[in-house]
């Protein structure tokens, strides 16, 4: 086999990995599309707010710091203390319940019965909001995740298939960081599935996200459950924040990884979790695929447009994505 | 008292149907165009004509030609940013090839190139509705710009990848390039402001606009009184690529001289018009000059709060812009969701029965 040949499976498997970040985010979208029928623009701005906040428990920092520095003249930055990973965690994920239950009754439920595309902008006036307090709140400086998560390429895969392709080919390089994703992508879509499927609330929100009257009738309280959505893809966005920052530090640009995501749930269909994995995967795949092979010839950068191109094409000849319900209208 | 329509006797079919049937309303245009012609000209200086007026003027174009698609037709576009890089590359490709030709009539022949990308962009609309078309125009965005960054040929090979504006005279006064007065650019943009307007107000109440406005309802329900969705979809596609390639021409030549793509034209300018058509009114023309010169003035005027009278550093000013962009945003789909346009429409009706409003 030639060489070029397992550069193009590293390709793939690499983009593989990409996919399961992508899906990450798609995962929190489809979440409450589901429940509440809203295409939620601010889950990558949530992910970023997740792994500011993180970050800025985990160092003790002062909420708010710099803006109180320039109207007291302060000087205060830090507390002091450094909280353990997983008392962060925890807090962080009380702060996205706390934004949930803030954005369920000071946004959304002024927004009932309004038409799915005001509620989609109400959403990207909420992205621009909450960048902003997270801006404000912890600074916008490049910060560093140390959660201690493993960095850097998987030694073995890299031993176990040196000399494939020939005495040039060293093996596959693929980042630790991205098997753990996976890992945790794995674990965290079991649990959602389990939890929709076995629990009380779980199937509250099926039957909600099924018909809202009808849900309603049977005794479902419709807020509780949205604050309840919310809550959990503020959880997929702290999971998917976490990853993404590991990987590319807690900046500003995470927050653009919400742009991936759409074609990514494009391809899957809006309402289907197994479609925001595969979306993905194929988006993943396909982007770093087309670099490969397509990329040197038209100057590069090409992932920043493909899936997006793929998505459109794809979705003229089927526009519900592919395990999206089918779109049925009536007069 | 004056703003009636009562005692105002038309007395023929074309007075009846004229764009301003209360005679106020006349009046108020006239005077408005007379002082933004005559008046404003002598008047302003530097500063004021490129942080205020320029971007006004020229976002409003582009907002009266989103407005077009998104709140006429009801196909949401988050591509503007992608077609005011049409506009703006068109203009200076023709700028470069041809320099005799009259710099209007590039800005004019950019609009038409615009328009061309445009419509072949709008025709997965056909297919894709609602969100589905608003993540599909993000692949025009996208694309566009990647393909302005990437294919030399589009700004002529230039070492540093940016397009800068030559130097171009209308009646011999230079409106393009560092030696324009600033009488001269703000005027240039005033004239094709008043065109477009009166376009888009001309084509809004006509056929086209009924049609346009059908679609946006109920595409089904209209395909089934007779209109055809392809022609609405496609003219309306059309006409707001026209609008914002104008609009991303004269921000180049005129406004910026010099642009990096990426930098002037990125998602970010696409979602600043949409908000400026949500804050605005969706399906207003009065609404995209509202929302234009509401989030035109918005940042100079937290600037001069924030960092001139509380002296706070630029950059936390400029996270706080946006807190207070998203929070008005929110706010405004809550409580007025057809925007400022709303609260005019809903002044004038006051207006009309005061001081007896039973």
């Amino acid at each position: 086999m030639p060489a070029d040949f397992y550069y193009g499976i590293e390709v793939v498997l690499n983009g593989l990995m990409a996919g399961v970040m992508y899906a990450l985010v798609a995962l929190g979208f489809v979440l409450i599309f589901k429940a509440s029928g809203i295409f939620n623009f601010a889950q990558g701005v949530m992910a970023l707010f997740a792994a500011l906040t993180l970050v800025g428990i985990m160092e003790g920092q002062v909420p708010f710091a710099h803006l109180i520095n320039a109207t007291f003249g302060t000087e205060i930055h830090h507390f002091g203390w450094h909280v353990p990973a997983l008392l962060a965690i925890l807090l962080t994920v009380g702060v996205m319940v706390i934004f949930a239950w803030a954005v369920q009754r000071f946004l959304f439920r002024h927004l009932v019965g309004q038409e799915p595309i005001i509620l989609f902008m109400a959403t990207i006036g909420l992205a621009y909001f909450l960048e902003g307090v997270g801006d404000l709140m912890w600074g916008s400086n490049i910060k560093t995740l140390a959660l201690g998560l493993p960095q850097g390429g998987a030694r073995w895969i890299e031993d176990a298939t040196a000399g494939l392709g020939g005495d040039d080919f060293y093996g596959f390089f693929i980042d630790k960081l991205d098997l753990v994703a996976t890992l945790v992508a794995i674990v965290l879509v079991a649990g959602l599935i389990a939890f929709s499927q076995y629990t009380k609330h779980g199937r509250a929100m099926r039957a909600v996200a099924d018909d809202h009257q009808a849900a309603l009738s049977v005794g479902i309280s419709l807020n509780f459950i949205w604050i309840l959505v919310w809550s959990l893809a503020g959880f997929v966005a702290l999971v998917a924040g976490v990853m993404w920052g590991a990987k590319s530090g807690v900046q500003f640009s995470l927050s653009l990884i919400a742009l991936k995501a759409l074609p990514v749930l494009m391809l899957g269909g809006f309402t289907s979790i197994p479609g925001a994995i595969v979306g993905g995967l194929i988006i993943g795949v396909g982007e770093k695929l087309f670099e490969f092979l397509v990329g040197p010839m038209v100057g590069g950068a090409t992932e920043n447009w493909f899936a997006y191109v793929l998505a459109l094409l794809f979705l003229v000849f089927r526009p519900q994505g592919l395990f999206g319900e089918k779109i049925i209208e009536r007069v | 008292m004056l703003y009636r329509e009562a005692g105002d006797y038309k007395t023929s079919y074309e007075a009846d149907s004229q764009t301003f049937p209360i005679a106020f309303d006349r009046y108020r245009y006239w005077f408005v165009l007379a002082v933004a012609f005559l008046v404003l000209p002598f008047l302003v200086n530097d500063y004021v004509v490129n942080a205020l007026l320029l971007p006004f003027l020229i976002y409003s174009i582009a907002a009266i030609g989103l407005n077009i698609l998104t709140g006429y037709t009801g196909q949401v576009s988050l591509g503007t940013g992608g077609f005011m890089a049409v506009g703006a590359y068109a203009c200076y490709k023709l700028m470069t090839a041809f320099p005799d030709v009259n710099i209007l009539i590039h800005v004019l022949l950019a609009g038409g190139i615009t328009a061309i990308v445009g419509t072949l962009f709008g025709l997965p609309s056909l297919r894709i509705k609602g969100f589905y078309l608003a993540v599909a125009t993000l692949a025009a965005q996208f694309f566009l710009v990647w393909l302005f960054n990437k294919v030399a040929w589009f700004y002529n090979y230039s070492a540093s990848g940016q397009i800068s504006a030559p130097e171009r005279f209308v009646f011999g006064v230079a409106v393009t390039g560092p030696n324009t007065p600033a009488w001269a650019s703000y005027l240039v943009c005033l004239v094709f402001v008043t065109f477009c307007a009166l376009i888009a107000r001309n084509l809004t109440r006509g056929a086209l606009g009924r049609q346009w406005m059908a679609i946006r309802d109920m595409d089904i329900a209209a395909e089934i009184i007779g209109v055809n969705p392809l022609k609405a979809k496609l003219t309306a596609f059309a006409v707001s690529s026209f609008f914002v390639g104008i609009s991303g021409a004269l921000f180049f030549a005129v406004y910026l001289g010099a642009v990096e793509v990426g930098e002037a034209f990125g998602i970010n300018k696409s979602f600043l018009v949409l908000f400026m058509i949500i804050i605005g009114g969706l399906g207003s023309i009065f609404g995209a000059f509202a929302g234009a010169a509401f989030l035109v003035t918005l940042p100079v005027f937290l600037k001069l709060i924030g960092v001139d009278l509380l002296g706070w550093p630029t950059d936390l000013v400029a996270h706080l812009q946006l807190v207070v962009v998203g929070l008005l945003i929110m706010f405004f789909l809550v409580k007025e969701p057809h925007g400022l346009a709303q609260l005019w429409r809903v002044a004038k009706e006051k207006l009309r029965l005061w001081p007896f409003p039973h």
